[in-house]
């Protein structure tokens, strides 16, 4: 398949199409993807690549939709269903190592804990870190609270912000196609719903991230739709902070697949993503999903951030996921320097820390 | 004309690399440029669009080892309470099972034992071959010496005496760097480059093809890199009795050497020069049992035109820690999602059924 007529978009900072998306992923071309996706990050950030230091908290794994992707989730009473109250929670953020800058917590929807909890839980972190951010609930779990609040999904949004979230992740995007969505998890909020909350959240300043998971039972249509649909949120907010590409781990769950995405797949989708979404300012590759490998590989690729420092992360490792679920500073500085790129500490709203030169 | 337009013009007219123009690629050129010239040298070399592999069997006969290099953590002192030597019918029901799975070749390597004469070998192949139809591809430089030595007779002969009694070609194994300054740090007791070298020139005057492997992300320099690759390249000149280079990387986990692993990039930058610097070798393999399914299948784009073998058994690797299983299906179902066609393959590189 010949590329040309893309490339000369790419090169000339034109939008790609619909169409244009399909056609690349049908292209096995894939270190012209990776010159053209090479080509946009660099315009973007320069040799950059960013990481946080970070640290993941799912509070609890009981959850009122049992995706079928899904093998992190239990019902109440479960084998293997767990809960922390405030208190693990912060007995664990109290184990962080003393520059991590940004708490990732997510969960999933508890049946019994009231509104309130989550504001309490928000206080007493802020409380005790003050100059930690949280970064907490997928758009799927505000849509939960909201119900829970009984206020308008505004006013809940307003309430968790002044308790102290600082953004939110980008979780729970799965694939929009309704068709998709009803095969995979029909108990989750749609993705019209999930790009509501979304945009609800960045109308009152919040950031967020954007996620899609991809590997399952998609097609490259699904995933340009759902990228297109990103790329018009984005337009009217810009509130989006990164993309972050979920490669689907079957291992434990419903869905009957390959145990995981292929090293082509991975590179072809991070960097088409980067063509595709030309208002966003950062692909991740998130290495706990993607492995360490590919993930170094993928700066080639358009990704400009490897997320962060992850301790402890359960909900990939739950579905086979092949990763430890964490890399110190050092192995991911040293990952970076090895791609011939300047790695970048960052907080999470990308203001930068430090700089390895 | 800078240096890497030079080095460009000279891959693209498929003129040879000095030694310098390929340690300036290893060491400046970024990562998909390597990839676009190691390409242009596998699509030149192979323009089908075939992707072979081959079912076989890796049959570590012993891990009692006189060696005891230092980058390995899978040799026994032999009287480790699990030092083995795997009995004839422990080896046979292997290879039966091997035949069983479509299997076409045993890759048996030890250990090099201290107690296994040239007699052993002699028996054992015949044995083999009185019984199965398969190609024996065994027995690593570093053994073949150890053997000849033992016997008090030359490389050439005890080759000769091997190939009589069944040994059909030899793996590259045991190179590691071939430089004597890695060597003498990393595996002080095995053989020097020389002989390692000696060993191939003898088995290709023969016509017992090898293949030549690199161990690489140990202590080694890039130039040392470059230097193992030209060494290979002189042998090749001579007999074109290699039928495929190797190259993988150092796995630290439970050996005495300790330290890191190189990176994907490392690697894919390596196999890539190893493909434009090695003119004279027809295929370059990905090392899925080092780098995992996904980096071997991005390794298609970095020069690789074979996938290796299923190696329905693999204990080396396994005991430093990594235990990547692959197989046959999920091999070819990589190699069309790359792109290719998948074939499986003899010990020659002979196609025997393309996968469609």
């Amino acid at each position: 398949m010949n590329l040309d007529t893309i490339k000369e978009k790419v090169l000339s900072h034109t939008r790609l199409t619909r169409e244009d998306g399909i056609e690349l992923f049908t292209s096995a071309d894939l270190l012209t993807l990776g010159r053209l996706a090479s080509h946009v990050a660099l315009r973007k950030n320069g040799n950059k690549v960013f990481f946080v230091q970070n640290m993941h908290i799912n509070p609890t794994n009981i959850c009122v939709n049992r995706c079928k992707f899904c093998a992190f989730s239990r019902s109440k009473g479960e084998p293997g269903a767990y809960e922390m109250g405030i208190d693990d929670i912060l007995h664990k953020a109290r184990g962080a190592e003393k520059n991590v800058r940004e708490l990732h917590i997510v969960s999933g929807l508890h049946p019994d804990l009231p509104f309130t909890w989550y504001l309490d839980m928000l206080r007493a972190l802020k409380a005790e870190f003050p100059l930690i951010h949280i970064k907490a609930f997928t758009a799927v779990e505000i849509d939960y609270l909201a119900k829970l609040s009984g206020l308008s999904l505004h006013d809940t949004l307003i309430a968790l912000r002044d308790a102290g979230l600082g953004s939110l992740p980008g979780g729970g995007a799965e694939i929009f196609d309704s068709a998709v969505r009803n095969t995979l998890c029909a108990e989750k909020i749609s993705g019209t719903r999930w790009l509501e909350v979304i945009e609800t959240a960045h109308r009152i300043g919040l950031k967020s991230n954007a996620t899609m998971l991809y590997g399952h039972i998609e097609t490259p249509e699904h995933r340009i739709d759902h990228l297109i649909r990103l790329r018009e949120l984005q337009d009217r907010t810009s509130g989006f902070q990164a993309f972050i590409p979920l490669s689907f781990h079957s291992q434990n769950t419903e869905i009957k697949k390959s145990a995981y995405t292929t090293g082509f797949d991975d590179l072809k989708t991070l960097s088409i993503s980067r063509l595709m979404l030309d208002n966003f300012d950062h692909i991740k590759a998130y290495w706990v999903m993607l492995g360490e490998k590919i993930a170094q590989v993928s700066l080639n690729f358009g990704v400009d951030d490897l997320d962060g420092t992850v301790v402890e992360e359960r909900i990939t490792k739950a579905a086979g996921g092949t990763t430890d679920g964490s890399m110190t500073m050092a192995d991911i500085v040293y990952l970076i320097r090895q791609a011939g790129r300047t790695p970048v500490e960052r907080d999470t709203l990308y203001n930068e820390i430090k700089v390895w030169d | 004309m800078d240096k890497m337009d030079a080095i460009t013009r000279k891959v693209a007219d498929g003129r040879r690399l000095d030694s310098s123009e390929g340690l300036h690629l290893l060491q400046r050129a970024d990562l998909l440029t390597l990839g676009e010239l190691a390409n242009t040298v596998r699509t030149r070399l192979h323009p089908e669009r075939i992707v072979t592999f081959v079912i076989d069997r890796n049959i570590n006969y012993t891990n009692i080892c006189v060696n005891k290099c230092k980058f390995c953590a899978f040799y026994r002192e032999a009287d480790s309470p699990d030092a083995y030597l795997l009995s004839r019918q422990e080896l046979f029901s292997k290879i039966e099972e091997t035949i069983a799975q479509g299997g076409t070749q045993i890759l048996m390597q030890g250990g090099v034992h201290p107690d296994l004469g040239i007699e052993y070998f002699e028996e054992l192949f015949s044995a083999i071959k009185a019984q199965f139809t398969i190609q024996v591809h065994s027995l690593s430089p570093s053994e073949i010496s150890y053997i000849a030595k033992r016997a008090h007779i030359t490389i050439p002969d005890a080759l000769k005496r091997l190939k009589a009694a069944g040994l059909d070609s030899i793996p590259g194994a045991g190179a590691e760097i071939l430089v004597d300054r890695v060597r003498e740090k990393v595996s002080p007791n095995k053989i020097r480059w020389s002989e390692w070298a000696d060993v191939m020139k003898a088995a290709h005057r023969l016509n017992m093809p090898t293949t030549a492997t690199m161990m690489f992300g140990s202590i080694e320099s890039q130039t040392e890199i470059i230097e193992h690759l030209v060494r290979l390249r002189d042998i090749q000149d001579e007999k074109k009795g290699f039928t495929a280079f190797i190259p993988w990387t150092y796995q630290p986990g439970n050996t005495e050497l300790g330290g890191t692993s190189a990176t994907a990039i490392d690697y894919l930058k390596v196999l890539a020069v190893s493909r434009i610097m090695l003119d004279n070798f027809d295929n370059i393999q990905a090392s899925w049992v080092t780098q995992g399914a996904k980096i071997a299948q991005v390794a298609l784009e970095f020069g690789a035109n074979d996938f290796g073998s299923t190696m329905l058994e693999e204990n080396v690797v396994a005991a430093a820690g990594i235990t990547f299983r692959m197989t046959k299906q999920e091999i070819i179902n990589l190699i069309k999602d790359a792109g290719y066609c998948a074939a499986q393959r003899d010990t020659v590189y002979k196609i025997l059924k393309v996968e469609t």
